[in-house]
């Protein structure tokens, strides 16, 4: 059920809103490209948890484990700056650790 | 109180770098501009001289300027700066941030006309530009007005945490010097109290998020709490000034109206025309015409009500505007009065004036034909083409 929106009235006095609500705003729809993770390829040298800019790298314990779809928005910059699909992946797709597929491909 | 009354001669600039000083504020940015840049100079004078504990920011444009202080107020600090004219204009994008943001900025203003021509002199057309930005603004009449103008505006700011920016006219006001009351650093201290923010960025124990994207979903919900903010806003002012009236002797309100009580015929003006209009209130007085000046001072909220209640008894009222919106309509003073007016029965017959562009003087003899054009309207003597006069401008 969708929750209920709040009037004016019950809105804090002065225009704050309590910290960390853009968990709450699923971006994820807003992706056209979807990187996919191929765990076998990775050095789990995390660049791409640096430079994704919407913090969508899920990483536990000092290991990439996968990407949050709610929020990646399939920038792709994760695939652009992985040294991987720089380096052994250039040439051969098989060898990279992210590769970006079309969303559409994985829409039911 | 008495006892601790000094009296100094201050120019208008002079003053309020004095009431800045006197609060102490926690950040001040800014951004020199003729002829509000006197405000900061002397301000600075003041840190580099260790009698204020605030950090100065020199920024290097007043978009900057006024963003540190946004920034600076979000962090939870009591923050000032000044500015005028083409300054004003380039905080414009970032004013209504400070008031939907609801930071108590306190921003004395000194009014300068705008370009083009260039010219570095009165008129209000600067702060007239941005009237709609959310901020509370009160027009002084001279150098004491804006002192104390400037310490209220802390308290009313604070309260209902919206800025004000307080205004003089520029070298009329801002350099000309006056005998003004000082109140006792301590007892201005003592007034302002110390600022506790509802919320503010480096509060570790409640974490909070300020200035995030809204879409059609909540923006207006979040903007009708800041609407509704500058409507209650006259209440607190009304308080606010008759708490300053008991503590300091000096009582402020909306307006401040002279011999209008049984006036048939007035002038509604703002700024240092004022106290002009009262020698010729006097002279017309000493003719035996019943005249009378109301002084405009809170232009933002707009005391529609009470303007409405003052001006509803006359016959005859003269509007003066020192700005013109362009808007081929009127000037922004004579447009707002009519419209609080529109929903009463009784009004008098309204003509507009717009006077004094880029710092031209008003003469008293100007304002005493103002009045007998009054009368003669009243009496249906006389009769205007338009609804609006252009003062002494040459054809």
């Amino acid at each position: 059920m969708e929750k209920r929106k709040l009037g004016w009235k019950e809105l804090p006095d002065a225009d704050s809103i309590e910290a960390g609500t853009s968990a709450e705003f699923k971006t994820g729809d807003w992706r056209s490209q979807r990187p996919v993770f191929h765990k076998e390829n990775c050095i789990h040298c995390l660049t791409c948890w640096v430079v994704c800019p919407d913090a969508a790298i899920i990483v536990e314990d000092g290991k990439v484990t996968g990407y949050d779809y709610d929020h990646c928005k399939g920038c792709g910059i994760c695939a652009n700056e992985c040294p991987v699909n720089k380096g052994k992946g250039k040439d051969d797709v098989s060898k990279r650790p992210i590769i970006m597929e079309d969303e559409k491909k994985f829409q039911k | 109180m008495a006892d601790k009354k000094l009296t100094v001669a201050k120019t208008g600039n002079e003053a309020m770098a004095e009431a800045m000083r006197q609060i102490n504020p926690d950040v001040v940015a800014a951004y020199p501009i003729t002829p509000a840049t006197e405000i900061a100079q002397i301000f600075a004078g003041f840190v580099a001289d260790g009698l204020v504990d605030t950090e100065f920011v020199t920024v290097e444009s007043e978009h900057s300027a006024m963003s540190a202080t946004i920034g600076a107020a979000a962090a939870g600090g009591r923050c000032m700066t000044a500015t005028s004219s083409q300054g004003l204009m380039l905080m414009a994008e970032m004013l209504p941030i400070a008031s939907s943001l609801r930071l108590p900025i306190v921003m004395p203003e000194v009014n300068r006309t705008i370009s083009a021509p260039i010219n570095i002199h009165c008129d209000h057309s600067d702060t007239m530009f941005v009237r709609d930005s959310g901020w509370m603004q009160v027009y002084c009449e001279d150098a004491q007005e804006a002192y104390d103008s400037i310490l209220m505006g802390i308290k009313i700011a604070e309260k209902i945490s919206l800025p004000m920016m307080v205004s003089t006219d520029g070298f009329i006001i801002s350099h000309c010097m006056a005998n003004i009351d000082l109140i006792p650093d301590e007892d201005v201290k003592e007034y302002i109290g110390k600022y506790n923010p509802k919320t503010w960025l480096l509060n570790p124990e409640k974490k909070i998020t300020v200035g995030c994207l809204d879409l059609q979903d909540y923006y207006f919900e979040h903007k009708m709490v800041a609407i509704d903010a500058m409507r209650r806003a006259k209440g607190v002012i009304k308080e606010c000034c008759k708490e300053f009236g008991a503590r300091f002797g000096r009582e402020y309100s909306f307006f401040d109206t002279y011999k209008i009580e049984d006036a048939d015929i007035a002038i509604l003006a703002m700024g240092s025309l004022t106290g002009t209009a009262k020698v010729a209130v006097d002279n017309m007085r000493r003719a035996g015409k019943k005249v009378g000046l109301i002084k405009m001072r809170v232009f933002r909220p707009f005391p529609a009500d009470e303007l409405a209640r003052v001006v509803s008894g006359l016959k005859a009222l003269a509007i003066m505007d020192r700005s013109d919106a362009m808007s081929g309509l009127e000037g922004p003073l004579a447009v707002e009065t009519k419209a609080a007016l529109y929903n009463n029965d009784t009004k008098p017959k309204i003509h507009s004036y717009v006077y004094g562009l880029g710092g031209r003087d008003v003469q008293i003899s100007e304002l005493e034909s103002i009045y007998n054009d009054m009368d003669d309207l009243s009496r249906a003597k006389k009769k205007f083409d338009e609804n609006v006069t252009y003062l002494g401008v040459r054809e």
